[in-house]
């Protein structure tokens, strides 16, 4: 039992923290522009692959580098180019335009990297476990997940809250038009932010793809949930993001972990097993089945008792 | 312009003809419609037409549904196949419950099955989801689809795992002895239903809850001081287009007799807002053309390439820049035009901008085919067949000869573009046609 909890625990964190490098670009964005990112993890796949391709030529730790910046600029390109125009016909349509993006990269993927999924693997210096605990092991691998991933989130916080760059970033998340008034280019801003925002999205896909694989559908898997997760924490705020990654990492990790069905619970709560065949489906469901459910009626019940997430301030 | 008022004894007579011409005017073009749905498997004779047709009309009712949400209530839904899929699993249940007799369920009734069932989820679904407007409303339909395609792998009595739930409408009883074996058959009954959805959607965009709706989704604040709660109307949208999409849902169960949970994931509701926007949002008839030209790319272009997906995906997104009000939205700006007698004038310079539209865009099929068969699909000889030739990808000529295409279809539309975008304006101006 405590190995499972413990595992969990450590499981959920790495799961939350990849899913706060994803989520916190995403928030960002949506801070700023009002705009929710539906190839947000679009380009975390992209960076998945092309840290893949350029990891077969040059190895792993430079295309942990050099990775997140092509997608960054490949972001900050679909920003000026696409969305930029875009903007005027309002947030919907941004949303739709953002949608066909999130398409059109999943097919371009397929078209140049192929339908199956490729042996994207653990670099051979970190290929090994760590340390060993109830008699399993915990590769090294998932600590350096952890490693970046807190790396990452120290930076942000220091640039938005300790540098003028930052500052002018906070400014526009809230009065883009006063930033604009003291001179400050907020289009560019704007536009650098995005780049960022998907770089970052990217050097989650570069150090996921060898954990969660990397195959076209990898930005689906991810998509969504990232979503509940910015919802979640409030639309626009960083630490709720944070709070909301971790919040449903665990959560997720915890349900695949245990492997009680309802009729077990309700055995075990004196309730007599296998009612009747109506019931059949709902008595053998387990808690595991349950896992990839838990994030969504999450977001609905928080949309419903707080409808600006856990640390929003506003609804839209 | 009003006419003067006519003479006293000629009154009755000319008020008579005037009704006439109005019941005409009115219905004119859904007779038209009603007559051209009659026709059409006679007039279109090859091969796959009927079945493709049978898709169409399905995909014509899911997609004005759609857009009784996202045009005419301003609600963006990334969801809206799961009141499709559940109003045809209830459908092809329902069916299957009639063919061992346990209901007296003839088929031409099942698409009202599969109605009260995608009606009987929305008004369960909506109670939360329609709480708030914009990005909140399209990221809770979106959990409402993830919710449900996690549900089909739990509940698979009722979603039948991965096989789906078979049934047949042979073994059905019979509803004026009409049998429904052949395809052309199937096309009358879904073809009569498709009439009576677009009727009883284009009738409920113009009741006063239609017309609410509208002013909920430009205004919602002020919708609200004139006394609408705006959560109301939108539940109330929300129910009619979840009640089409499950009529939409019936006809695809006793079309293809199958269901699986894919019908209902987010593959399918991606799909009916990429069909439903290139054919315009903003008109009525937008979404009928879009499923038209979705539903023919869709079942063309699969014939001859895997990326068919891509290119619509590409089209979709151009749709989304340069032309958001859609097909039928261009086509109603060039209504002024019209009613000018000028659009004569528009055929030349737009027959040079199209035709080199079509030569870049010859030159990035090609281009994105050669890529594609160099890398994924290499065959041993690197032959590909292109545009009724068949180049050799490991040569340089087929590459220059596209590039030149993009190039010269480019360059040539930022001369043409322009040009087409004056003759417009000249067209529209009001007042006399100038020399």
């Amino acid at each position: 039992m405590e190995q499972i909890v413990f595992f969990s625990i450590l499981n959920g964190l790495v799961f939350g923290m990849l899913l706060f490098m994803l989520s916190s670009g995403l928030t960002l964005i949506f801070g700023m522009m009002g705009v929710l990112n539906f190839a947000h993890a679009s380009f975390y796949m992209v960076g998945a692959y092309v840290a893949y391709t350029l990891g077969l030529r040059i190895g792993f730790w430079p295309a942990l580098v050099l990775a997140p910046v092509l997608v960054g600029g490949l972001g900050a390109l679909v920003e000026r180019h696409g969305l930029r125009r875009v903007h005027r016909f309002g947030h919907v349509a941004e949303l739709i335009f953002t949608f066909g993006v999130a398409i059109v990269i999943e097919e371009i993927v397929q078209l140049v990297w192929g339908r199956p999924a490729k042996s994207y693997q653990v670099p051979a210096a970190l290929d090994f476990p760590l340390f060993h605990v109830f008699g399993s092991a915990f590769p090294a691998y998932k600590a350096f997940m952890l490693v970046v991933a807190v790396a990452m989130f120290v930076f942000i916080f220091l640039i938005l809250t300790r540098t003028r760059a930052g500052l002018i970033i906070q400014a526009s998340l809230t009065h883009p038009g006063m930033v604009a008034m003291l001179g400050h280019n907020v289009p560019r801003v704007f536009m650098i932010v995005f780049g960022i925002g998907c770089g970052l999205a990217a050097l989650a896909g570069v150090i996921a793809g060898p954990v969660l694989g990397t195959f076209p559908g990898m930005a689906q898997v991810l998509g969504s949930v990232v979503f509940v997760v910015v919802v979640v924490g409030g639309l626009g705020s960083l630490s709720g993001a944070f709070v909301a990654s971790l919040l449903i990492g665990v959560l997720q990790t915890f349900a695949v972990a245990l492997n009680a069905s309802v009729g077990n619970v309700l055995m075990g709560l004196g309730v007599p097993a296998g009612a009747s065949a109506a019931l059949h489906d709902i008595w053998k469901v387990t808690v595991a089945q349950v896992a990839p459910i838990m994030p969504y009626l999450l977001l609905v019940v928080v949309l419903m008792v707080r409808p600006a997430g856990l640390f929003g301030t506003r609804e839209t | 312009m009003k006419a003067a008022p006519a003479p006293a004894a000629a009154r009755p007579l000319a008020v008579a003809d005037v009704a006439r011409a109005g019941v005409l005017r009115r219905h004119g073009v859904w007779l038209a419609a009603a007559g051209l749905l009659i026709v059409l498997p006679w007039v279109v004779r090859t091969g796959a037409a009927v079945p493709i047709m049978n898709q169409m009309g399905i995909a014509i009712v899911f997609a004005l549904s759609f857009n009784m949400l996202l045009g005419q209530g301003g609600m963006l839904s990334f969801g809206h196949a799961v009141y499709f899929g559940l109003g045809g699993f209830l459908a092809a249940h329902a069916l299957n419950i009639a063919g061992r007799g346990g209901l007296y369920l003839p088929v031409p009734l099942l698409p009202l099955v599969g109605g009260l069932g995608g009606l009987a989820f929305a008004a369960l679904f909506g109670t939360f989801s329609t709480s708030r407007a914009g990005t909140v409303f399209s990221m809770v339909s979106l959990a409402v689809a993830e919710l449900m395609a996690a549900s089909s792998l739990i509940f698979d009595r009722f979603f039948g795992g991965e096989e789906g739930i078979t049934t047949n409408r042979a073994k059905a009883p019979l509803l004026f002895g009409l049998e429904f074996t052949r395809d052309r058959q199937v096309y009358y009954l879904i073809a009569f239903w498709v009439f009576v959805a677009a009727v009883a959607m284009y009738a409920f965009s113009r009741t006063p809850i239609g017309r609410i709706a509208n002013a909920v989704r430009d205004n919602p604040e002020r919708a609200e001081f004139v006394g609408y709660s705006q959560r109301r109307v939108r539940y109330i949208s929300f129910c009619a287009a979840g009640l089409f999409a499950g009529v939409a849902g019936g006809l695809f169960a006793l079309n293809y007799e199958i269901l699986t949970a894919e019908n209902m994931g987010l593959n399918a509701s991606g799909a009916v807002l990429l069909m439903t926007y290139i054919g315009g949002i903003g008109a009525f008839v937008g979404p009928v053309f879009g499923a038209i030209i979705f539903t023919f790319l869709q079942s063309m272009l699969s014939d001859y390439t895997g990326m068919w997906l891509l290119y619509i995906g590409i089209l979709f997104l151009a749709t989304v820049m340069w032309a958001p009000v859609g097909l039928a939205g261009l086509m109603m700006l060039h209504a002024p035009a019209w009613r000018g007698r000028r659009l004569g004038r528009l055929a030349g310079p737009y027959l040079v901008a199209g035709g080199l539209g079509l030569v870049a865009a010859a030159g990035v099929i090609g281009l994105l085919e050669m890529v594609h068969t160099v890398l994924i699909a290499e065959s041993s000889t690197g032959l590909k067949r292109l545009f009724w030739t068949t180049v050799n990808v490991r040569t340089v000529m087929p590459w220059l000869v596209f590039t030149a295409l993009v190039a010269a279809g480019a360059l040539g539309l930022r001369w043409a573009g322009p040009r087409a975008a004056t003759a417009f304006a000249e067209a529209n101006r009001p007042g006399p046609a100038q020399p």
